[in-house]
């Protein structure tokens, strides 16, 4: 279980404007300025959930998870992570838990990722017997036979990014921290990661808190998100009822072929979001989707059709406006 | 951690550390290249010497000094504190942290796995010189003989811990470079890297006594190239034990102070 009770952290910056005369200045006197990265954000997740936590750069998002896995002390507030309190980072506490940073990296750069698999055996105490089958088992959910015995630095990010999971995983944790695990990776890489990362959480009942600039990851992994904004928690809460309370409507996709309708046509039908040549996106309320549906199959005989939640990225980017105004009002 | 499971992973931890030693072997090489400034020294000493001895020293009691000298500097040398300072500069240290392995011992076994490989390149060329020129002034007292190992581990211990410190203030100030050349001139003055202690004037080697820098370098040496009796080999390994348990303290403290001040930037 994961508990944050008014959780903040702050920084102390040093802040300089560009130019020589500043750098000069800032010798003799320097500007600081506290930077609230996290201002008072509470929530609980239980063990084995799954759940996305979303805001945009700078929300405090990573700074948050280094608070939970115990690499910040927070200024203030309670944190406890299966019991323990992270920043103690008693023996308990580290093998209970990892984090997955997509932009920093575990593996020894100039050997195979075996020998920090090798090391992180020695380091977390994982029997030979359990290590070498936990190994066979990630070697082979993430195709890492290939890549065990090249020096890391050879890698690609992908290759990369696999072999991270799997050092970060040796040790069972029950409690996973991934900050951005599929950044920079196509989409048939971030589409393997998160078969795994389901798979992982299903087979071992542990519980997943998950940042992703990619919407895609959190809508297939995750059922709960936690947002939040220049430091404060703004929603927390199932996703399909976030996507159903911001936006009710769906939108509906389809390509015409041999037809020609007019704007002021679609517009009967519902709001026209995008047009691409033959293809259109309407926003179609739920109650209207079987009748306009029927339209568009029977009499324009529509092609391709599919009916879908408003992307979550147009969420977000409502939700994040609606912040901003209510702190600017406030 | 306990020291039971530290030790169960300690054969694992010096493998992997020879092999990364091995990895950066051309960098390794140059380094090791850096530390025979006692070489230069010895060609300094030797000239001044070369007409009769100045102030007790021959010019074999040089050559053995200064070639002892370059074993010790070899054998203990640390530079765990550059790496210390990179890794809470570039926010790498996070990683490290999340092992339930305090970083003190990551740090001292790949710093001890590579000591075979620093002797491997420096002393077999020291043992010919010193044969060849420097015999004669080296010490053949079976107790002096006898404690110049546990004397160099002390050496060893004093000069890592101390560099660990210096490392662990980066997460106060971030870049510990200025500190690191502050330290390295004190220690070349006062630890004898650059002339015998005795060679000091008195004021100074007064103050020598008293630091640690000695005992990171000069201890070891004395008991290799002087005739000691026993009341002095032992205030020598007394002080060294004292320095390695002082030093300990200091660095892990300054450590744990830190460590609360990290802000794990990047990522």
């Amino acid at each position: 279980m994961i508990r944050a009770r008014d959780l903040t952290k702050h920084f102390r910056v040093h802040k300089r404007p560009p130019g020589f005369a500043s750098a000069v200045k800032s010798l003799f006197h320097r500007k600081y300025e506290t930077v609230k990265a996290v201002d008072g954000v509470s929530f609980t997740i239980e063990s084995g959930e799954r759940v996305g936590f979303l805001g945009p750069n700078g929300a405090g998002k990573t700074t948050t998870l280094k608070v939970l896995s115990g690499l910040l002390h927070p200024t203030s507030g309670e944190v406890e992570v299966e019991g323990h309190v992270p920043f103690k980072r008693e023996t308990e506490l580290l093998e209970a838990i990892t984090l997955v940073m997509g932009q920093k990296s575990q593996l020894i750069w100039d050997l195979p990722p075996s020998e920090t698999y090798a090391m992180n055996r020695a380091v977390f105490d994982v029997p030979k017997d359990e290590y070498d089958k936990t190994l066979a088992e990630l070697t082979e959910l993430l195709d890492l036979a290939p890549l065990l015995d090249k020096p890391t630095r050879q890698l690609s990010l992908g290759e990369r990014m696999k072999c991270e999971l799997a050092a970060a995983l040796l040790h069972r944790p029950t409690t996973l921290f991934l900050d951005e695990p599929t950044i920079g990776l196509d989409v048939a890489m971030q589409v393997a990661i998160r078969d795994f990362v389901r798979s992982y959480n299903q087979k071992h009942e542990a519980t997943v808190l998950l940042t992703s600039h990619y919407m895609d990851d959190v809508v297939a992994l995750c059922p709960r998100i936690i947002v939040i904004d220049a430091g404060k928690l703004i929603h927390d809460g199932d996703l399909r009822q976030l996507i159903k309370t911001m936006d009710p409507d769906k939108r509906v996709s389809f390509t015409l072929t041999g037809v020609t309708v007019s704007d002021d046509d679609l517009a009967k039908l519902g709001t026209l979001v995008t047009r691409e040549g033959q293809r259109f996106s309407l926003k179609v309320s739920e109650d209207r989707i079987p009748s306009v549906v029927g339209h568009l199959l029977g009499t324009l005989k529509a092609a391709d059709l599919a009916i879908e939640d408003p992307p979550l990225e147009e969420i977000l980017r409502v939700m994040f406006g609606q912040s901003r105004t209510k702190a600017t009002s406030a | 951690m306990s020291a039971t499971r530290t030790l169960r992973a300690l054969p694992t931890l010096l493998r992997v550390g020879v092999a990364e030693t091995v990895a950066y072997r051309a960098e390794f090489l140059v380094w090791i290249l850096t530390t025979t400034l006692p070489l230069v020294m010895l060609g300094l000493w030797s000239s001044v010497a070369a007409e009769g001895a100045f102030k007790g020293y021959t010019s074999a009691a040089f050559t053995a000094y200064y070639l002892s000298n370059l074993i010790v500097r070899n054998l203990t040398g640390s530079w765990v504190a550059w790496q210390i300072s990179e890794e809470i500069r570039l926010g790498s240290m996070s990683m490290r942290l999340l092992r339930p392995l305090h970083p003190y011992i990551a740090f001292a076994a790949s710093h001890l796995a590579a000591v075979p490989f620093r002797s491997v390149v420096v002393l077999p060329v020291a043992i010919v010189l010193l044969v060849s020129s420097g015999a004669s002034a080296l010490t053949t007292e079976p107790l002096q003989l006898a404690v110049i190992l546990p004397s160099l581990v002390l050496a060893w211990v004093i000069t890592f811990n101390v560099m660990f410190m210096i490392g662990s203030f980066a997460f106060f100030v971030t870049k510990t470079m200025a500190l690191l050349n502050l330290y390295f001139g004190l220690f070349s003055l006062l630890s004898g890297y650059l002339l015998p202690i005795d060679l000091l004037p008195s004021a100074i080697g007064w103050f020598a006594e008293w630091l640690p820098f000695r005992y990171m370098l000069s201890a070891p040496i004395e008991l290799m190239t002087k005739s000691l009796d026993s009341g002095e080999v032992g205030m020598i390994l007394l002080w060294q034990t004292g320095w390695a348990i002082a030093t300990l303290v200091l660095a892990l403290l300054v450590w744990k102070r830190g460590v609360r001040k990290f802000e794990a930037v990047g990522g």
